[in-house]
């Protein structure tokens, strides 16, 4: 029932593009685009309560490899090769840092993008002596928007199997004591890593699949720390521990964002930053936490009324 | 034949040596107290065998294999469940979902159906029967007691260790405490338990290990071992003796 | 050029290690990750650039002002956006957490006021650009007198967290927040005034930069990042690992530079910050805590 209720909306969804003008249309690719990042950084950061900041770090090594490779392999290879580049650095990332304390898991992925940046800046410089690149791909903003709607799919569709799988119980479990996790027999390393890169891979593929709408990339617009910053703020509007909460915390603070942008072009990273700041300080686990509890708090009232 | 041998145990934290050169064996199916007074090492002795902390000196066997060097999950998939001095209850999951957690990453893993039944067996055997959908943080203290040992059980262990899980519980909680891990002795789980009530230590033990400031002092059959001189002087000083 | 390139290095160095010890205090005592702290810095720097290219105010002079008002306004971001979040949270990852998401929204504010200010380019000003010669290695007298202040400032701190009572109080509190109100003391007042020293020695550090290194509104994460890696390398509040580890890494950074590519300090830094992570979470310097 529930499974033909959300494959009537993606069929319904699949037909946007014939329907509205190529503004509404942008705006729809940029909601998917963040959905898809905030449902991905959900996935791991949710349960586990590690804040990553390295969301972007994924996003532009997914679009630079397509702006790199475009030209000499077939697109879905080059699809392939990008995930695969970041599962390779989501491994070695994970593996590096996922066994350290929280704090300094959030240290070293503030970090890692800016690290990322200047690699491929130096890769760029040094080894093939060009810095930005033009990214020529025969795709309509169309295209773009049917492959990043079957991405966020497939995204929910993971997270929604990973809250019903084993390994979504060892991230909650984890998450809340890692201590009791570990005498449980939980690998406490493993089901992170596991998660850590599924999620990377999902972020990577979102950049991959979004390369084209730029024409000329960069490593400065393709690795912007902003993005990872939007993606957080997002989660946690919506609230991270529930599988659409990521997304519908994406839909508002995105059209506000561009809203902003349009608006307030020189001040918008101040109001950015206060919207932050308000969200931490309002609402810590989620707008949908504070709708239900305050719905609780009702039920409660009405029952002793 | 020895479930557990402890061989000249030690553990350090800079100077101070919190145990030293401690060495026992526990026989399958006994049910151990392991008593001192505050600060005497036991529940860093506990610490160690489940994992929790390396061993300074050493080693630890179980079934005649090192465990000692092993990280938790390891040990834990050995057979070795534990819980703990302050209850560590996993707030944000239910009652079933904290059983459900060690049900489904043990050595043979429940998932699905078949947990499902297990979870309101183990819940109903410690008397948190139809409360598995509750949150685990709504409990009172003796309920997250209760569900704390449902999910040491549920970990299928062949090694118990109970870190002073009858403290703080009033007098007919502390009956019903020892008629449930009395009801353990039908299970054929080794229990090594660190326990200040005394009551529940005349009840349950065969057997007494007795430490101070970090040495073993004495061991033997519990009412031997709790009429031993030193002992008493231990926990209530000189005077008494 | 080895000399010469150790030099740099040590004044590089220097000035890390005067703006780590402004973070490992907030971070050590009030037990806030500040994101925003590079940014407190770089507000530091155009403070000094403002009051030298406008009002003709050497920036020596300037600390007095911008030091005071560094300080003022640390104070008020703890007392206004940080100890709400310290009062409600149970825990200290919870915390934790939430100081970074905050002070993250901070970072885009100071940002942000910084960028509406002077806009995205970079800034220098000429101040003592003279050559001195030091054993036969010509370095500018700005990189020179920055070094010195940063070594006065380390040394300033150390005697004051070391020597006085209120510096016993501080080493209290950091130590063990939970038993410090057994003995009489209020945590909140003290966290408050550690994080306001903390951000005094940011604006300290600012300074210092603004004297030798062209600077820019969006520079500060940069700062940030060096000034965490310096904290974690150097241990959580261990001043005089916080000035081992600055001088390390400047050395390092400006080693790289000029030996191999300048494009690699980064990364350099980072594969530090790795190695000591995973070897030593506890920091080069710290003390094992278990």
């Amino acid at each position: 029932m529930k499974l033909a209720a959300a494959l009537i909306a993606l069929l319904a969804l699949a037909f946007v593009p014939s329907l509205v003008g190529p503004y509404p249309l942008g705006l729809m690719i940029g909601i998917l685009g963040y959905g898809i990042l905030a449902t991905a950084w959900a996935l791991f950061s949710g349960p586990t309560r590690y804040i990553s900041l390295a969301t972007v770090a994924f996003f532009g090594l997914g679009a630079y490899t397509v702006a790199v490779l475009s030209e000499t392999l077939p697109y879905p290879l080059v699809l392939l090769a990008a995930a695969a580049i970041g599962l390779v650095v989501a491994l070695l990332v994970g593996l590096a840092t996922l066994r350290l304390a929280g704090i300094y898991f959030v240290i070293f992925t503030f970090g890692l993008t800016e690290l990322v940046r200047q690699l491929v800046t130096y890769y760029e410089v040094n080894v093939t002596r060009t810095l930005g690149r033009y990214v020529f791909l025969p795709f309509g903003p169309e295209h773009i928007y049917w492959q990043l709607l079957a991405l966020l799919a497939a995204t929910l569709a993971i997270a929604f199997w990973v809250r019903q799988s084993k390994i979504g119980l060892a991230l909650r479990v984890i998450g809340d004591d890692p201590v009791v996790a570990s005498h449980l027999g939980i690998r406490i390393t493993r089901a992170k890593l596991t998660l850590f890169s599924i999620s990377a891979v999902i972020m990577t593929l979102a950049g991959a699949i979004q390369a084209p709408r730029w024409t000329y990339i960069e490593p400065s617009i393709v690795f912007n720390p902003t993005t990872s910053f939007l993606v957080v703020i997002m989660a946690l509007l919506g609230g991270p521990n529930r599988l659409f909460g990521p997304l519908l915390g994406a839909i508002p603070l995105f059209l506000l964002f561009e809203w902003l942008s349009a608006n307030f072009p020189n001040h918008y990273s101040i109001i950015l930053g206060l919207l932050f700041i308000a969200i931490v300080f309002v609402l810590p686990n989620g707008v949908l936490a504070a709708v239900d509890s305050v719905r609780a708090r009702l039920t409660r009232k009405e029952a002793s009324a | 034949m020895s479930l557990l041998r402890l061989n000249n145990v030690t553990k350090r934290f800079g100077g101070l040596t919190a145990v030293n050169g401690l060495s026992f064996d526990l026989a399958e199916g006994e049910i151990v107290g392991l008593l001192g007074p505050n600060g005497s090492g036991k529940t860093t002795a506990l610490n160690m065998i489940s994992g929790y902390l390396p061993l300074s000196d050493g080693s630890i066997g179980l079934l005649d294999e090192t465990i000692s060097g092993l990280p938790p999950e390891h040990i834990a998939h050995r057979g070795v469940a534990r819980t703990f001095q302050l209850v560590r209850a996993l707030p944000s999951l239910s009652v079933g979902e904290n059983v459900l957690a060690a049900l489904a990453f043990r050595k043979a893993p429940l998932w699905g159906a078949g947990a499902k039944a297990e979870i309101d067996t183990l819940l109903a055997d410690v008397g948190l029967g139809g409360r598995a959908d509750q949150p685990a943080d709504s409990l009172t203290y003796i309920d997250l007691k209760r569900m704390e040992l449902a999910r040491a059980l549920a970990s299928d262990p062949r090694l118990l260790l109970l870190d002073e899980w009858l403290a703080g519980l009033n007098p007919t909680e502390l009956q019903a405490g020892i008629e449930l891990i009395s009801s353990l002795r039908q299970r054929g789980i080794t229990i090594l338990l660190v326990e200040h009530v005394m009551d529940a230590v005349r009840a349950l033990c065969t057997r007494c290990i007795v430490m101070n400031t970090g040495s073993k002092i004495a061991d033997g059959p519990t009412a031997e071992v709790l009429a031993d001189a030193e002992v008493i002087r231990a926990y209530l000083g000189a005077d008494h003796a | 050029m080895l000399s010469s390139a150790i030099l740099t290095g040590l004044v590089l160095g220097g000035t890390y290690a005067l703006v780590a010890m402004g973070l490992t205090l907030q971070y050590g005592v009030a037990r806030i990750m500040n994101l925003a702290y590079g940014d407190i810095v770089i507000a530091a720097s155009f403070a000094a650039f403002v009051l030298f290219s406008a009002l003709g105010i050497n920036p020596l002079l300037g600390m007095l002002l911008i030091l005071p008002l560094g300080f003022a306004l640390n104070w008020l971001i703890y007392a206004i956006l940080l100890q709400p979040l310290a009062r409600r949270s149970r825990d200290r990852g919870r915390l934790e957490g939430d100081s970074i998401l905050a002070t993250f929204g901070l970072l885009f504010v100071i940002q942000g006021v910084a960028l509406v200010i002077f806009g995205s380019g970079f800034q220098s000003y000429n101040f003592l650009a003279v050559p001195v010669n030091i054993l036969g290695t010509i370095v500018a007298a700005n990189r020179l007198l920055a070094l010195v202040l940063a070594v006065a400032f380390a040394i300033g701190l150390f005697v004051l967290l070391t020597r006085t009572r209120f510096g016993t109080v501080i080493r209290a509190v950091a130590a063990n927040p939970a038993s410090a109100p057994l003995v009489g003391v209020n945590v909140d007042s003290v966290a408050r005034f550690a994080f306001a020293l903390g951000g005094a020695l940011a604006a300290a550090g600012g300074v210092v930069i603004s004297m030798y290194l062209t600077f820019s509104a969006t520079m500060g994460v940069v700062f940030t990042m060096k000034a965490l890696i310096v904290v974690i390398m150097g241990g959580v509040g261990n001043l005089m690992g916080a000035l081992a580890a600055g001088l390390i890494l400047g050395l390092v950074e400006t080693l790289v530079s000029t030996y191999i590519d300048p494009g690699l300090t980064l990364a350099a830094t980072y594969l530090i910050f790795l190695a000591v992570l995973v070897v030593r979470p506890q920091g080069l310097f710290g003390k094992a805590t278990s």
